[in-house]
């Protein structure tokens, strides 16, 4: 298991910044249309962030025309071609589900002011 | 059958491809394997080397054994295997002491052979992939039971081979047809497409696949 957890951290990136449940985030997509490859941003909140090392994934949910929308990134994934914190969130849970019952100024999250 | 080679299963992790998803992996260990023993058509009547892997305390090696790798010139190791050539892979092998893992590259096709994970006593569910039964609508006391096992006075008797429930796992088992997507010599580790049967480090032979060794896979 020690050989295998060293050839994976070996891999982990270091150029993504610190981010947690509730922060507003722009994730830079790597998008491939056919020969060429461009960048698309998704712009939301972090739901959540799941599992650990290289397999760590992490949910972002934005309203796009009145339609939820929730996205899951391996967070080692080349497809992420960057991540920036745009808003720092203040929330008590490490899950933020419940942002998807609600709608409008109740799916607000306090910004966390340092 | 062909060169093959003994390694250690490492485990799974994963890899990203070419589009940013990821792809699950088993890492194996291929440290080259010295060669033991060469069996030729004019000694024992057929074609083969004798691969060896592991490390076998010589206190714990019988005198026979202890003879048999002391005619190699090597210490006495934990296993043993025989893998059949042709007489053109003989002649190109005629120089070397070991096999190792140049024989495999990236987009090749392998076959994966291990022993299963023991299960010990498993029901026909989990053995058989049997459906059971529902879990409500009045099933009473037989959720996990495969049903029926035969018929009435004719034949009046059970035929051979049900499926039953009982010892499962702990036998020689093949995963066939997985891709290499990845090889690392300086590290002795192949990285290879999918599951593979086994615990990790448990010991495995990996062999150009019988079916798509002819084949590339896109990596």
């Amino acid at each position: 298991m020690d050989t295998l957890r060293q050839l994976e951290s070996d891999q982990l990136r270091s150029d993504l910044p610190d981010f947690a449940p509730g922060d507003q985030v722009r994730v830079d997509v790597r998008v491939r249309e056919g020969d060429k490859t461009r960048i698309q941003a998704f712009q939301g909140i972090v739901l959540q962030r799941r599992g650990s090392g290289y397999s760590e994934t992490f949910t972002v949910r934005k309203m796009s025309g009145g339609v939820g929308v929730e996205r899951v990134f391996p967070l080692q994934s080349p497809s992420v071609s960057g991540i920036e914190v745009m808003r720092k969130g203040l929330v008590r849970r490490a899950r933020l589900f419940y942002l998807r019952d609600r709608v409008g100024k109740a799916a607000r999250v306090k910004e966390k002011r340092t | 059958m062909g060169l093959a080679m003994m390694g250690k299963k490492i485990g799974m992790t994963q890899r990203f491809n070419e589009r940013g998803r990821a792809v699950p992996v088993t890492v194996i260990e291929l440290k080259p394997c010295p060669i033991v023993q060469r069996k030729t058509k004019a000694k024992e009547g057929y074609n083969a080397i004798q691969l060896g892997i592991g490390k076998r305390k010589p206190s714990r090696t019988t005198m026979a054994m202890a003879g048999h790798f002391k005619k190699a010139g090597l210490d006495p190791m934990q296993n043993l295997q025989e893998f059949r050539l042709s007489d053109k892979e003989m002649e190109e092998l005629a120089e070397a002491t070991s096999v190792d893992l140049s024989m495999f590259e990236s987009g090749d096709f392998v076959d994966v052979t291990g022993t299963s994970k023991g299960r010990g006593t498993a029901g026909v569910m989990k053995r058989w992939n049997m459906h059971g039964q529902k879990a409500t609508h009045g099933v009473h006391e037989v959720f996990r039971h495969g049903g029926a096992i035969g018929q009435c006075a004719t034949p009046g008797r059970l035929f051979k081979g049900v499926k039953m429930a009982g010892r499962y796992g702990n036998e020689r088992s093949s995963t066939q047809n997985l891709a290499v997507m990845d090889v690392k010599p300086e590290a002795n580790l192949i990285y290879i497409r999918g599951a593979v049967p086994g615990p990790n480090n448990g010991l495995v032979v990996v062999r150009k696949s019988v079916k798509k060794g002819h084949k590339k896979a896109i990596v």
